[in-house]
């Protein structure tokens, strides 16, 4: 099917837990977030994300989880506390190897440039030369499917390959923290599943860490290494749950008595941080 | 409905953009000159398209010669209007210091009609053809100044977001993102001044009644209208609003030429 490319790299720890080093690719201490008219947005807010994660922000509408990832994506700027990126604290600092990439709630793309030259994008921002940006961006799309595609405007596509070409955007400068904000909310289920599939083969593949943000128990399941729970008003990490699976997920993982289980769980503890707000 | 043939052709939407109006035009022209024949309406006061046609082709000459002056008046100004009008937009979107003070007299332009100004400025600026085109950029320079403000503010946050992560300097924010996404509105801007530029040059020409061999067709109209000669008349009026048509298909020819390919108002 797509993205049947990857060649799994082996370098990559075999177990299930993270490969986590001495300093976290990324670090929330202590944030606070509050916005001019009154609304506490974060409170207090720790997290620690080891390289290698991947882990989802579960919570709902209104917990912050959306803001938390702006955060961590340098485009918002805490009341207090800080964020460290692979250690310091400033984005501009990080070094080769040291890569991050968003992907947005819609696909964001261009409507007036073609799919390859709206992925070669922030490679033309950062100077990247013509050759290599078109052989990168060439990579990228055939990593999600999209190799015969490149020259297509983003309105002759379908909303699931708008999704991948922005992932592939996302994928041409080669990021090692890939931060995503409910990537495929807008999508139907299917294209959804399918999607939330070969993502996490591309997570398996590479030496990557994602910071996923939804409202769905399942898709965090699925996906997951990680999950972190957050309740709304003021926003807060309510729970930080391992999720238990095997490396390779597949349709079958989705039936299984563990997925269920852990999604019950997951339900019971939305459920409470509901409870809590007021609701 | 009743002849099977006929339908799939009106269905045919270019069918429909260029025929049907057509038709209309050819049916109505035919009505005129019907009842004109018909109710022996005197010449002096309604003329019939046929004598229209003739008065076109008799004064032709004289006639195109002042659409050229006119057209030269038109053209100069939209142009300036354009050149203008996208700095003035450019230099309103650094700031909104710069906005808020200078915005409220660009409406100012825009709300004094033009037949007041004109003769002022026609008195102030000796050269004649300087002066008209003064008078006809005023009149069209607004709305280019307007839509291209709210072209290079519309900009999708996401996209900007996303230019802002990428680190993009100020330059290549605007040059690859705030641009194309101001030419639709733009090109909005155009299609409206190039009208307005057509109309600014007729009442110039109207206030400042020149003759002589600069005369455009606005002078034109004046005279026929003193001697009497509405055949005259109704070929200059003819012939602007021509020009007006054959403008505004040009401005909507180059947005499709330009946006077709990724814009929706282009599609279809």
């Amino acid at each position: 099917m797509l993205m049947h490319t990857i060649a799994v790299d082996t370098a990559r720890p075999a177990s299930g837990a993270p490969a986590n080093e001495a300093i976290p690719v990324l670090l929330a201490n202590q944030i606070e977030k509050t916005y001019p008219n009154g609304t506490h947005a974060l409170q207090r807010l720790k997290l620690a994300i080891g390289r290698g994660e991947f882990v989802s922000l579960l919570g709902p509408s209104g917990c912050g989880k959306s803001t938390l990832l702006k955060m961590f994506a340098g485009l918002e700027a805490p009341s207090a506390g800080h964020v460290r990126w692979w250690g310091k604290g400033d984005l501009e600092a990080t070094e080769a190897g040291q890569r991050m990439a968003m992907v947005f709630q819609e696909a964001t793309l261009m409507p007036w440039a073609k799919v390859a030259d709206n992925a070669r994008l922030p490679l033309d921002l950062a100077g990247v030369p013509k050759a290599e940006g078109n052989a990168r961006v060439q990579a990228a799309l055939d990593l999600v499917g999209l190799g015969s595609f490149g020259g297509v405007y983003p309105r002759e596509l379908s909303g699931g390959m708008q999704m991948r070409a922005s992932i592939a955007r996302a994928l041409a400068t080669q990021p090692n923290l890939l931060l995503m904000d409910e990537p495929f909310g807008a999508l139907d289920e299917f294209t959804r599943n399918r999607l939330d599939s070969d993502l996490r083969d591309l997570w398996r593949a590479r030496d990557l860490t994602v910071v996923f943000v939804t409202h769905s128990i399942y898709e965090a399941v699925f996906l997951s290494s990680r999950v972190v729970v957050m309740g709304a008003r003021p926003g807060r990490v309510l729970a930080d749950v391992t999720i238990e699976g095997p490396q390779v997920r597949d349709e079958a993982f989705r039936t299984s008595a563990a997925f269920i289980e852990q999604c019950a769980q997951l339900s019971r503890l939305l459920a409470e941080a509901n409870a809590d707000a007021g609701h | 409905m009743m002849d099977k043939h006929s339908q799939p052709l009106l269905a045919d939407p270019r069918v429909q953009r260029i025929a049907a109006p057509l038709l209309v035009g050819l049916v109505l022209l035919g009505l005129w000159q019907f009842l004109c024949v018909a109710l022996k309406v005197p010449t002096y006061l309604v003329p019939t398209p046929l004598d229209i046609g003739r008065t076109l082709v008799s004064d032709g000459p004289m006639l195109f010669g002042a659409l050229v002056v006119t057209l030269k008046i038109t053209f100069l100004s939209f142009a300036l209007a354009v050149v203008l009008g996208v700095i003035a937009a450019f230099l309103f979107v650094q700031s909104r210091v710069i906005e808020a003070s200078l915005f409220p007299y660009a409406i100012l332009l825009q709300v004094t009609p033009v037949v007041a100004v004109a003769p002022l400025i026609i008195i102030w600026v000796s050269n004649t053809t300087l002066a008209l085109t003064i008078c006809a950029t005023l009149v069209a320079i607004f709305p280019i100044i307007s839509n291209t403000v709210l072209g290079l503010r519309s900009v999708n946050p996401g996209l900007l977001n996303l230019f802002r992560l990428n680190r993009a300097s100020r330059w290549q924010t605007l040059v690859r993102l705030r641009i194309p996404s101001a030419l639709p509105y733009f090109f909005g801007g155009l299609r409206i001044a190039s009208g307005l530029a057509l109309i600014g040059a007729v009442v110039a020409e109207f206030v400042a009644g020149t003759g002589g061999t600069g005369a455009g067709l606005a002078y034109q109209i004046l005279q026929a209208g003193f001697q009497l000669n509405i055949p005259r008349l109704f070929a200059a009026l003819f012939l602007i609003a021509l020009t007006g048509v054959l403008l505004f298909s040009l401005m909507a020819a180059l947005a499709r030429f330009s946006l077709g390919h990724w814009h929706e108002s282009e599609q279809g």
